[in-house]
């Protein structure tokens, strides 16, 4: 592999699981070092996009790099550099928190003693090691999320693959995982992940893609995305009754654009407090909240819907 | 290149060793529950040796036995042969399903440098451990009872794995091509329990009518059984004895070249 290419590589990317296609001939790179997100709702294909990576699953069509290898010719040796942490769980709940590690290194090819010395420091560093003798069984969700990020470190992984490590986590479990991830960026860990999280994706990702139905929509820091597709800032208008219909003209320029939802209105603009006042006064809303744009916006302006519904 | 994760890079010198790493995970997920199984691979063979071969056998002894030698001879390579197919079948059923569907095990293989292929070897090897340490504790108790005629009965043993594998490739393919777990009802039923009790384990295949004596000499249970008995009554001749590995070994390789199909539909879509 030469200095100048990137880990991941992908040109016209297609999987196609008979009649549906999951993924639609999609382009991205990704360099080493830095957290690439794919950020889009349910069904869009980050899972998809994910398991070719991973090379569990094979590429239906397109062009495919992964450490400058071929996951259909060299899926074992791409395997053995990658950590994965799949969407769904795949502990062994009967075993217990250190077996499941012990034997996953083993999968690499780790001698006992180096899996042994790898599971004692992971679950160190996830903070786990007070329940090394405990089965899975009876773990927290985030806690089981935290060994399997763990188990995937186990072969000291130049790249890893997160799809959507925080879903079903409650907002505590959140952060301490994503508190685990930010240190491994710093460490030098390439990380890519899914996620249908804008906060995950504004927190993790120094670059993403946004897919909707098995294509990228847009790509770029979060930052970027949000400056060129959104405003700076947003007024959220909630109303006792049906949502009104208005058109940006009515305050004389200064509104962007206008997001009609089924239980409020958003206004896209730069100077959020100045348009309080008029909005008050022509819309009679319920309620009125200024806030910052988000990825979330950036989303609705690209595709019409919400992330999360 | 940096050069931290180079020691764990898979080389193609070390493929031969991808089997024994599923093969360890078995081996693990065993030592939960060895205890109870070690000793019931002890006291079964005694219970049913006893009840059977000692206790059936006296009666039948009284009422002249037509089988040219004692009951306990001649239906203990029977039980041998049926408790092998029990075990690979069961170690193959659910044990599968589980680490495709409910502990999904086999994804986080997939997730390493294992690839199909040393999934289905690391856990046909594990069913063959399990069958080789109860064939030959069930050997050593079969001798005991003085039911052994023959130092051919050594050969008993590696038929025994033979027959745990032609079982084990198959239903593991089945399992990995079934959707619920209520199908195994159905081999158990319509597969496993008729073999156990029609295939010249407790008596000839000849007693049985027409029609039903062609379906006993087409399953394994019977090939293996024949073949066993002759060889710890020490009646075993070389061709039809090679006739009947090759018989089983057919089943085998038939079972894992489905294994394969099933397996990789089930897991790399």
């Amino acid at each position: 592999m030469s200095a100048g290419e990137a880990l991941i590589h992908a040109r016209g990317l297609t999987k196609r699981f008979g009649d549906l296609t999951a993924v639609d001939g999609i382009d991205f790179d990704v360099q080493r070092g830095e957290a690439f997100g794919f950020l889009g709702p349910n069904g869009a294909g980050k899972s998809s996009t994910m398991r070719m990576i991973g090379c569990v699953s094979p590429v239906t069509d397109g062009t495919l790099h992964v450490l400058g290898l071929d996951p259909a010719r060299d899926g074992p040796q791409i395997r053995g550099r990658i950590g994965v942490v799949p969407q769904l769980d795949t502990l062994d709940n009967e075993l217990t928190v250190r077996e499941n590690l012990l034997i996953y290194g083993r999968y690499f090819g780790l001698s006992r003693r180096e899996s042994r010395e790898r599971a004692d420091s992971l679950l160190e560093f996830v903070q786990l090691a007070e329940r090394a003798t405990d089965t899975v069984e009876p773990l927290s969700g985030g806690m089981k999320r935290r060994l399997t990020i763990a188990r995937s470190l186990v072969n000291d992984p130049e790249l890893m693959l997160l799809d959507e490590p925080t879903t079903g986590l409650d907002p505590q479990a959140r952060h301490a995982v994503w508190d685990r991830l930010f240190r491994l960026k710093r460490q030098g860990v390439t990380l890519v992940l899914t996620t249908h999280y804008m906060d995950e994706a504004e927190q993790l990702c120094d670059r993403l893609v946004i897919m909707d139905r098995g294509k990228i929509a847009e790509e770029g820091s979060p930052l970027e995305l949000i400056r060129r597709l959104s405003t700076r800032e947003v007024v959220e208008l909630r109303f006792p009754g049906d949502v009104p219909e208005v058109t940006p003209d009515v305050f004389d320029g200064r509104v962007a654009r206008i997001e009609p939802l089924p239980d409020r209105l958003l206004l896209y603009t730069d100077d959020g407090d100045a348009l309080v006042p008029r909005a008050h006064e022509r819309l009679k809303p319920s309620s009125v909240l200024v806030r910052r744009s988000t990825l979330e916006d950036v989303f609705l302006r690209l595709t019409g819907r919400t992330l999360v519904d | 290149m940096e050069t931290r994760a180079e020691h764990l890079v898979p080389g193609t010198g070390q493929l031969w060793s991808y089997p024994l790493r599923a093969y360890e995970y078995w081996l693990r997920s065993y030592r939960r529950t060895w205890r109870g199984s070690v000793i019931s691979s002890l006291v079964n063979p005694v219970l049913y040796l006893t009840a059977l071969g000692v206790g059936l056998g006296s009666v039948m002894k009284r009422n002249g036995n037509a089988l040219g030698v004692p009951y306990v001879d001649y239906v203990a390579p029977g039980m041998l042969g049926a408790t092998c197919m029990q075990i690979a079948s069961f170690e193959s059923a659910y044990p599968i399903m589980a680490a495709i569907r409910w502990t999904r095990q086999f994804h986080a293989m997939l997730a390493t440098p294992l690839r199909i292929r040393d999934v289905i070897v690391g856990h046909q090897l594990y069913v063959a451990s399990r069958v080789a340490f109860v064939s030959a504790v069930y050997l050593g108790i079969i001798a005991a009872f003085g039911a052994v005629r023959s130092p051919m009965a050594i050969a008993a043993w590696p038929v025994a794995i033979i027959l745990g594998l032609a079982f084990s490739a198959p239903v593991s393919a089945m399992a990995a091509w079934l959707q619920k777990d209520e199908g195994f009802n159905a081999l158990f039923r319509f597969g496993v329990t008729p073999m156990f009790l029609f295939s010249g384990t407790f008596f000839p295949v000849t007693q049985l009518p027409h029609g039903f004596r062609e379906i006993a000499y087409a399953t394994p249970l019977w090939h293996a059984v024949d073949l066993m008995r002759h060889l710890t009554l020490g009646t075993a001749t070389l061709w039809p004895a090679l006739g009947h590995v090759a018989y089983l070994l057919a089943w085998f390789a038939a079972g894992m070249l489905l294994a394969r199909r099933t397996y990789t539909n089930r897991l790399v879509t």
